[in-house]
């Protein structure tokens, strides 16, 4: 479904200009790190989700919120600007686009380490480089909280 | 998505992400990436899939294993697809003299128990952005077709801000409606339901128009982006538009 060659003409041409128009963003980065079985692991999306009653997202929101692990599914709304991608598998069940449920049987398992107590949302349709401040804000808290394994998940 | 992890990892904190776009995160080269084969919205597959949406996420943890970076894997399997059964969605039709906000009003009545199903069923529901009750938001975004739109319904929003909050508690609420029974409908389905044949949708296209005709510029973004999708824009709006007209997304 989303691979550019399923896509018609008018979005496959929209998606390739947005690449051709993507800023350089240097060497990559490359942090090691434990094994995954003693990591820890923090969602950061950029569903644009919140629990209910946190701000909602505007155009150009390029901030984040937070989200407690104890936050009931049921107090978790979207507030993402774009409509140009599928809610319903989100409004059906909430580990398609926030996989908590599923990291915490993970955890059981004993394939991660441990789980934090704290997750975070952007709205990712915002312009790309307005995320940056932000984001090193959070990285610095993920840090505090010795988070070494962020789990980047996108709508 | 690909810049956040950049970002992060600069920081100093280990970043593995989702790609949705291959090509877009190939430019971009973060850190460790997993591109998977399924749609917009859904990074994990597919709803109601527990066993499948664990394998992703396994797949996703396991780049941490790798001693260096870039890494762009790709995940192997498509995503489990909807049960499509056969659907009935009710539709308030289009009244002879009566505007669509008053049939959008009639809808919402008719969706109701559906709805509240949705809800049982799942235990929750997405609705609530706005603050408003369901009506309300109707009657909020419809009064913006007419000569005396309603101000923001709370302090601090601009009306545009206002329009798209009430804008989204509808669809969600049409769309839980849809999907009230379990594997019933699958996404282009309901869409397709949604976009041809409600009065809310109509409410949702005349409100495109008004608001790219507006002097007010928090109006301005629900005339290019955030209220109708691209893709029906493209199959349903611009084929009736005059030459002249582009796509201002």
């Amino acid at each position: 479904m989303a691979r550019l060659s399923d896509l018609p003409e008018w979005d496959r041409q929209r998606h390739l200009d947005r690449i051709r128009a993507l800023p350089d963003f240097g060497p990559t980065p490359f942090v090691p790190g434990p094994p995954l079985a003693e990591r820890r692991v923090a969602i950061v999306t950029t569903s644009g989700i919140h629990p209910r009653g946190a701000r909602p997202f505007e155009v150009g929101s390029a901030d984040y919120r937070v989200i407690s692990a104890d936050t009931p599914p049921g107090d978790l709304v979207m507030s993402h600007i774009s409509v140009n991608f599928d809610r319903t598998g989100f409004q059906e069940d909430l580990n398609v686009a926030f996989p908590l449920e599923r990291l915490r049987e993970l955890h059981k398992d004993g394939v991660v380490g441990s789980l934090s107590n704290f997750h975070y949302s952007f709205m990712g349709a915002s312009p790309i480089m307005t995320f940056e401040p932000k984001a090193r804000e959070l990285a610095a808290q993920m840090k505090e909280d010795r988070v070494d394994a962020a789990l980047l998940v996108p709508v | 998505m690909g810049a956040l992890g950049h970002f992060i990892e600069r920081e100093g904190v280990p970043t593995a992400q989702i790609s949705l776009i291959r090509e877009q995160t190939a430019a971009i080269r973060p850190p460790r990436a997993l591109w998977v084969p399924f749609m917009l919205g859904r990074p994990f597959g597919a709803p109601n899939e527990p066993d499948f949406q664990r394998r992703v996420l396994h797949a996703l943890l396991a780049l941490f294993e790798h001693p260096a970076g870039p890494v762009l894997e790709d995940f192997p399997e498509d995503a489990p697809s909807a049960q499509d059964g056969p659907v009935v969605l009710p539709a308030g039709g289009r009244g002879r003299e009566e505007p669509d906000g008053a049939v959008m009003l009639r809808e919402i009545a008719e969706l109701e128990p559906l709805y509240e199903r949705a809800r049982q069923r799942r235990g929750r529901t997405t609705v609530g952005i706005s603050g408003l009750a369901i009506d309300d938001a109707a009657r909020f975004a419809a009064s913006y077709l007419g000569s005396l739109p309603a101000p923001p319904y709370a302090e601090g929003l601009s009306a545009g801000i206002a329009l798209k909050r009430a804008c989204d508690d509808l669809k969600a609420y049409y769309y839980e409606a849809a999907a009230a029974r379990a594997g019933a409908a699958d996404p282009e389905t309901i869409d397709r339901w949604f976009w041809q044949e409600t009065a809310a949708a109509r409410v949702f296209l005349a409100l495109q128009q008004v608001c790219a005709r507006s002097t007010d510029a928090s109006l301005r973004p629900l005339a290019e982006l955030v209220l109708v999708p691209r893709a029906i824009f493209h199959t349903l709006v611009q084929p009736y538009r005059t030459p002249e007209r582009k796509d201002a997304s």
